[in-house]
Parts: C-alpha cells; structure tokens; sequence
C-alpha cells in the first residue's frame, strides 16, 4: 500500500491556493459524460452530490433512510465552527488551525486542518445563502457562542437543533439539482461493496431496501460519505442505522483504514437507565456554557437531593483542576474526568449499573440567576425539555444527571489531501474519513469538517483526477461487477440461512459491552488482549447461534441489520487491535499504562506520531500495519494543557 | 408493567393487513420504541408460536429530530404527549393493564410497505419542486452583509423546525399535507434570500402536493395538535396567503 499524502508544498496559508491552480480541470462540457456516484446523504454526501451537479457531473446519490434528510446530521446540535471573528476577540483562521490541531493532540494533518480552518468562514456564507435560520443578534447579524478547547466565541447555531437546519440546506440544494434532473436520488438503498476495474474504483454494487433488488452502478469516480462507526459499541449517541458497512467493504477490497482505535466520549449524554437501553441521547456541549459540573464532596451523600447539598460541599472538579478552560475543556478530557470521579465513588445517577452510579451534576441554578430563566430558556430551551421528556426531571428546577457516552469516531478510511484513498477513485468525506480530527473531535468540528469537504474540497479535487488519472470507461456488464455482485448475494443467502435463535440484537449488546469495557474510555494492554480473544469467541457463536427471519426479496430491516452487526464484528477487532499497537495515551484514547501523576494523557511523539493505516489480509488474516507520519512544522508538540 | 398491544401487521403493500394483539412485561423507563424492541425479541425467539414475525417499524436517531419514527397509537400520530415524538415517548406516560393500539401513518400519498413502515417520498418530491432558495456554491456574500431582524429570523426558525415526519397528514381526517408545505414555504418566505423565487415556490410546491394526492384543509386543526415541533395552524394561514400573493401577481 503506498500512502502519498500528495500535501503541495509552500508556506501552509498558500497551500490549497496553490494547488486548486496546479490541479486539472475538466472541460465543462466533458463533465456531463462523467457519472459520479455518492454514497450517504448527509452533510458531506449531500452538500458533495448537490455541488458536484452544479458543476455539471451526472450525480447518483444513495441513502439508507427513506429520505435524504433523514441522515445523522440531523441529529447534531450544538454549533458549526468558523473563524469569521465577527465577535472581535481575536479568532482568525490560523487559530481555529491551531485549536484543532492542538485539540486533536497532535495525530491529524496540519495541511489538512489548515484548509478546513480556510474554508470555514465560506461554509457560513453559503449557509446563510440558502436560508438556514441561525441565531442572530438583536441587531440582526449572526450571534456565536463558545464551545469545549476554545477561547473564542465562534461557533454558529441554529437553537438545539443545528445539524437539522445545515442539513436541510443541504438538502434543499440536492432537491435543487434533483429538480434540474442533475442527480438521482435514490433512497431506501444500501451500497454493500465497491467494484475495482484495474484498481480503480469504478462503481457500487447496492440493495435496495424495499424491494431486495441487487443492483450494479458502474461510474467514473465513487464518494463514499457514510458516516462513522460509533454503533460498534451499540450504546452510542448515533442513530440506530448508522453503521460501518460502506467503509468496511471498501476496507476489504483494499482501502486503507486509519486510526480505527480514536473514538469519541462525548461528556454530556444522559446516562444508562437500564438494560433494555437502545441508545443513548447527548446533550449538548453548549450547555457547559452556563452549566457548572460537580458532584458532592462527600460520597455519603450521592444519593441526597442535590438542592440539599450546600455550596461549600459541591466540588466543582473542572473547575478547580482545569482553572483557566474550567467546564469548557476538551471533550476528551472532561469525559475522562467525569469517569474518574464517577469510578472514585461519588457518581450520583439514579440507578446503578454495574454496581456503580455514573452520573455527575450539571447544574443551571447560577446561570438562571445570573441571566434569568427566560434567557435560560432562549438558549437550551428545546435540550431542557428534550432532557425532561427523557428523564422526567426539569433542568430548571434541578440539575442535569450527565455521564460520558460514546458519540464520533475519528478514524477512517485512509485519505490523501485530495480526499482520495488509496484506491484511486474512491474519495472518501465527513466522518467516514480520518483526517481531520487526529485523536480528539473539537465540538462543532464535524459539522464544520462535513460541509468543507462536499461543499468546497471534493468538486476541485475530483476534477483532477478524473482529468490525469481516470481510465476511460467501463460498463456493468465487466467481469469485475458479476463477481461483486454474487459475492453480495452469497453474503445475503448466508445471512438468511442463520436459523438459530438468539436475536441478532443481543450478539450486537455483548459486542458492545466488550468493546465499551475494554476499548472504551480507558484501554489496557491486558484488557485489550482480552477483547482480542473475546470477539472471535462472539462471532463464531453469531454464526452458529443467531436467526434472521424473512426473505432477500422484500424489506427485511432484520437482514440489513444482521449484514451491518456481522461487520461490527469483524472491524471491532481491528479497532482492537489498533489501540493495543498504539501504546501511548493521546486524545480520545487514553492508555492507562501512559498516564501522568494526575492522570492526564501521555503521548508518545517519538513513535507514535503517525497515523497507522491497517491493509486488509484476507478472512481471518492479521491486517498489516502502514504509518503516514504526522509532521508538525507551525503548530509545535507540546503537552496539551487546560489548566 | 403488563401492556397489550394492538398492532398492525401487513406482510407487503398487497396484503390487506389486520390487527394483532401481543401481551408484553415494560418498565416505566423504556422509551415507546424500545418496547417494540422488546416485542420483536420475543417473536424472533418463538417463530413456531409467531409466523407472522417480527414487527417491522421506522427509526433512526430516537431522539426526535431524524422524522423517522411514525407510529400512530391509539388513533393519535406519535401518541398522546403533546409535541414528543413517538421515540420519545416513554412507558411513564402508560400504566399496568393499559391497552395500546399502533397502526401506520394512514394516507393514499404514504403507501403502507410493510406493518408500521410507509413510504413518504411524496414530502420530498413537493420539496423537489422548488422549496429552496436557487443558490450555487461558492456564490453566497458574506453572511452578515444582510441583517435580518431577531423577530423573523425567530419565526423562521420555528417553521423550519419541522422534521418533515408526516404526522400533520395522518392526524388529518382529509390528509392534508398543507401544515407541512406551510412551515417549508413559511420558513423561506420570512427570510430575505427567499424572497426572488417566492411567487414561483408557492404555486409549485402547492401544485405537486395537489398531484400527489393530498387532501386539503377544512380547518380541523388536528395536525397542529400532533405536530412532535409545534408547528403552529398560523403556517397553513400563511400558505393561503401566500398562495393567494403569488396567483394575484402571476395574474397581471
């Protein structure tokens, strides 16, 4: 596998600059005669689809969901990052650059990031062009707020609920060009492999979700946007349908993954109630705004109304051991602090769960009195009430019970500057990609990293190498699609014929505890080597034990789940495998054995500065193990501190 | 607490479908749907005892903003609590010995596909016939060299809440569709970049939801008392006015 991060050279401003002019183009009138197909619909899927058929590219997209606007964009809520300065306290481009690449502890692409820190301030533009209802001022110019490993305000937002209004923008140029007969959407489908001609990424083969109908897409080019891979821990803030699948076949015919182990905790998610537990719901970050975190100094009384329990008694511990960021410290840090006294005994949730009450306070009482509960309510209105309606409590009236929970995934498929993977032809965006991020998500981050890459990486990036690279065309009826194709339905016909009787559910819940207690927030060589042993144990009794009812030719929601969770299985074990190799702490993945005397994460620069990049071997074969090392020439290695 | 459930089950778009009654063991702290997660574990467990399956039903984010899950329970579009949708409702809401009844979002546009599931596609297609603003990447001033005043842009806001699930159309004894295009036209109407395409927006969008079977408004006002978002009767005031706007200007 060779990995050519094909960064341009040059000072770091001038970059993207330079090389949108060193790139080729196509001629407009060729673009048309060349067929592109997008897989997901989110923000990057669909803000790539719907730019792309702008620019004249004959656009196929495909989404699981019955509607493109359904993707988990939508469920994002706090804010989109841009370096826009409109609140003139000092942001610029370079130090949202430098928050990111610091806030991602060092293991992400600094050209990569610079970029994405450049084109923020487009994204809002571009926003507010299609009509997406952000906050504003009472003059009536865009309001910002802050938010975790920053000390700017410059995140934009739209009340809760800014991934459905980012979205629906998106989504409102896709219909655009669906309108103008430019992209065809089709939803309800499932891309299950990608066919190689020559190497080349030249199309998909998917179901679709309704019929059962196995298709063949022969393309030009291939842009894979499926999002990430947080549902390997079932417990997860993602939406029940948000899978590994798309990333993964890509995997096994040969793309590159990165740094499956950097996965993200969110800190404030409402905590387990009980094993029944589907999924669990974030709260946003921006709450940490006006929310103070604490828990009671002393444990006796965790379990005592918290109104009840004095000022003097509440320890506010980001406060005091993180004095100048205090609640607005990163993501990763603030989970693992919460963890830390919750597994010291002072957790306070309501029920127990594994002999353990893993809750912290998140308390509101200080904001409503500073700025009164109508101001309160104007800001977190609709996350107060979502939060009641879950919980039956009021967060006006008490605190919020919060406890860490499994929410982005920074790793991913493998990708050059040019979003591209190793397999030429297959560009890979948003989450379902690994570069931007390094070991830690900034909040706001994703929304910002999504649209960048469809709306304004991907269309120039393409363009090149469809015009220096691309070998001309190929049709379905290539020997390379039949074989895609039966593999697909051997896949399925054996999914089908499990006839045990364990729900595949359950298979998908023990996955996920294995995963959450051994490679979850805090990772031990001796655990991680347990898990290695423990997921072929499951997945062998997954194909003896499972059931899948029904048939291939109707919806059958029990068979895509059983193809999604039998890939869960099979990447969980390289996400394993990865964080034991990498052995060092940094960002979301925390080695206990490289910890310092206060418990803060330590990195190992020296070896481990490097994004590993895992080659698929064959079924049941060891990956193999590439490193594109991470350079740092603006923002220097330093240890992250909050304090 | 012990529940029976009333459930709609229909194998495919063909099948006639009929209602099912299950017995089911849920603790208050489950959500609506985990319920069902619940139910379909049982069935997947004993398929001699139940050859009709597992139930199939829509969902995704469960935490009420994806639109996907669309249960009608006991005759109301996402269930009794006021502005929650169905993943959100939880077993609190219920007691031991209750008696629930959950049928499909009902309309000719939202064909049935199979128990709970339908197909809601038409709401995209009336968002395909230009509800949005015509604005190409890359072309877009700056965001703030347009002020839009707190008011509108709130009020925009509240239109553009909604999460296009379709239950203003099952609550609605017609199957209008027109609290939905209200808040989409609404929303775009308020703001100063929708202004250049809104007489053609309106006649468009309101034209294809015609096409695609939807019923019209007589004023019953359930599909307000569904909506998971709130959306308020005033966007289908807004939709006639606007309506009416455009055909007067289109007529000169």
């Amino acid at each position: 596998m060779k990995l050519d991060s094909k960064v341009p050279s040059g000072p770091i401003e001038k970059r993207w600059e330079k090389h949108k002019f060193d790139m080729k183009l196509v001629n407009p009138a060729n673009k048309r005669k060349f067929k592109i197909l997008v897989v997901g619909s989110g923000l990057a899927g669909g803000s790539a689809a719907a730019t792309l058929a702008e620019l004249g590219y004959d656009v196929h997209c495909f989404c699981v969901q019955d509607s493109p606007r359904r993707a988990h964009s939508i469920a994002a809520q706090g804010g989109i990052n841009a370096a826009k300065n409109y609140q003139n306290d000092g942001d610029s481009v370079y130090r949202l650059f430098y928050d990111t690449v610091k806030g991602g502890d060092f293991r992400s692409r600094e050209s990569n990031v610079y970029r994405l820190a450049q084109v923020s301030v487009n994204i809002i533009d571009q926003c507010v062009a299609q009509g997406v209802p952000f906050a504003r001022e009472y003059g009536g110019l865009l309001a910002n707020r802050s938010f975790g490993g920053a000390q700017v305000s410059r995140t934009f937002y739209a009340r809760g609920q800014t991934g459905q209004q980012l979205l629906l923008g998106a989504y409102s140029g896709l219909n655009r060009m669906i309108d103008e007969g430019k992209v065809k959407m089709h939803t309800r489908t499932e891309m299950l492999d990608i066919v190689l001609v020559d190497g080349h990424a030249r199309g998909i083969i998917t179901r679709d979700l309704v019929t059962g109908d196995i298709k063949r897409w022969a393309a030009d080019a291939v842009v894979l946007a499926s999002g990430g891979y947080g549902n390997v821990f079932y417990l997860s803030t993602n939406a029940k349908n948000s899978n590994v699948t798309a990333a993964f076949r890509a995997y096994k015919r040969g793309a590159g993954f990165a740094n499956p182990c950097f996965t993200q905790i969110h800190p404030t998610c409402i905590p387990v109630s009980g094993g029944f537990q589907s999924k669990l719901t974030l709260m946003s970050e921006s709450l940490r705004n006006d929310g103070r975190v604490w828990v009671p100094r002393d444990k006796a009384r965790a379990t005592d109304p918290p109104r009840t329990i004095p000022e003097e008694e509440r320890y506010y511990y980001l406060e005091e051991r993180y004095p100048s960021f205090g609640n607005l410290v990163p993501r990763d840090v603030a989970s693992r602090a919460a963890k830390k006294v919750c597994d010291d005994g002072y957790g306070v949730a309501m029920h127990e769960v594994d002999g353990q009450r893993n809750a912290v306070y998140l308390d509101f009482s200080a904001a409503i009195e500073r700025d009164g509960r109508d101001a309160i309510a104007d800001r977190y209105g609709n996350l107060f009430e979502m939060y009641e309606r879950i919980t039956g409590e009021s967060p006006y009236e008490t605190p919020m019970r919060i406890y860490p929970a499994v929410h982005y995934t920074m790793g991913g498929l493998w990708v050059d500057y040019n979003l591209m993977s190793n397999l030429p032809g297959l560009h890979v965006l948003g989450e379902a990609n690994f570069s931007d991020h390094g070991a830690n998500r900034l909040g706001a981050s994703a929304l910002m990293q999504g649209l960048a890459d469809g709306y304004f990486v991907i269309p120039y990036t393409i363009g090149n190498y469809l015009a220096t690279e691309h070998a001309g065309p190929v049709t379905e009826s290539h020997p390379a699609f039949e074989a895609a194709e039966s593999e697909v339905r051997t896949k399925t016909q054996k999914l089908l014929a499990l006839s045990g009787t364990t729900p595949v559910d359950q298979f998908h819940r023990e996955l996920g505890k294995i995963m959450w207690d051994y490679c979850g927030m805090a990772r031990t060589a001796e655990g991680l080597n347990k898990a290695l042993e423990l997921i072929p144990a499951l997945r062998e009794r997954f194909w003896k034990e499972a059931t899948v009812p029904g048939n291939a030719d109707e919806l059958n929601p029990w068979l895509e789940y059983a193809g999604r969770v039998a890939d869960f299985m099979e990447y969980a074990e390289m996400m394993v495998r990865d964080a034991l190799e990498r052995d060092e702490s940094c960002g979301g993945h925390f080695r206990e054995e490289h910890q310092s005397e206060e418990g803060e994460a330590v990195r190992r620069d020296d070896e481990y500065a490097h994004a590993s990049v895992w080659e698929y071997q064959g079924e049941g074969e060891k990956p193999k193990l590439h490193k594109e090392p991470m350079k740092f020439e603006y923002v220097k290695l330093t240890t992250r501190s909050y304090k | 607490m012990k529940i029976k459930l009333n459930v709609w089950r229909q194998s495919g778009p063909k099948d006639s479908g009929g209602l099912k009654s299950y017995d089911i063991e849920v603790t208050e702290h489950m959500s609506f749907l985990e319920m069902f997660d619940v139910l379909n574990e049982q069935l997947l467990k004993n398929p001699s005892k139940h050859p009709e399956g597992p139930v199939a039903f829509d969902h995704d984010c469960r935490e009420g903003i994806c639109g996907m899950c669309s249960m009608v329970i006991d005759g109301v579009p996402h269930g009794p609590n006021k502005a929650t949708t169905t993943c959100q409702l939880h077993m609190r809401s219920y007691k031991d010995g209750d008696e629930i009844t959950v049928e499909p979002f009902r309309a000719k546009a939202f064909p049935v596909l199979r128990d709970l599931v339908v197909d809601r596609n038409s709401f995209d297609r009336i968002q395909q016939a230009g509800g949005y603003i015509s604005v190409r990447t890359g072309a877009a001033p700056d965001a703030n060299a347009i002020a839009i005043g707190k008011a509108d842009a709130d009020d925009a806001f509240d239109y553009a809440a909604c999460i296009g699930c379709g239950a203003c159309v099952a609550a609605c004894p017609n199957a209008s569709a027109m609290l939905f295009v209200g808040a989409k036209v609404s929303h775009l109407a308020k703001v100063p970049q929708g202004q250049v395409e809104r007489n053609e927006r309106v006649l468009r969008m309101v034209d294809t939801m015609d096409g695609e079977g939807f019923g019209g408004c007589t004023n019953h006002g359930e599909c307000e008392a569904s909506c998971p978002k709130a959306i308020s009767l005033d966007a289908i005031a807004m939709l006639n006015s606007e309506l009416a706007r455009a055909a007067i200007s289109s007529a000169k």
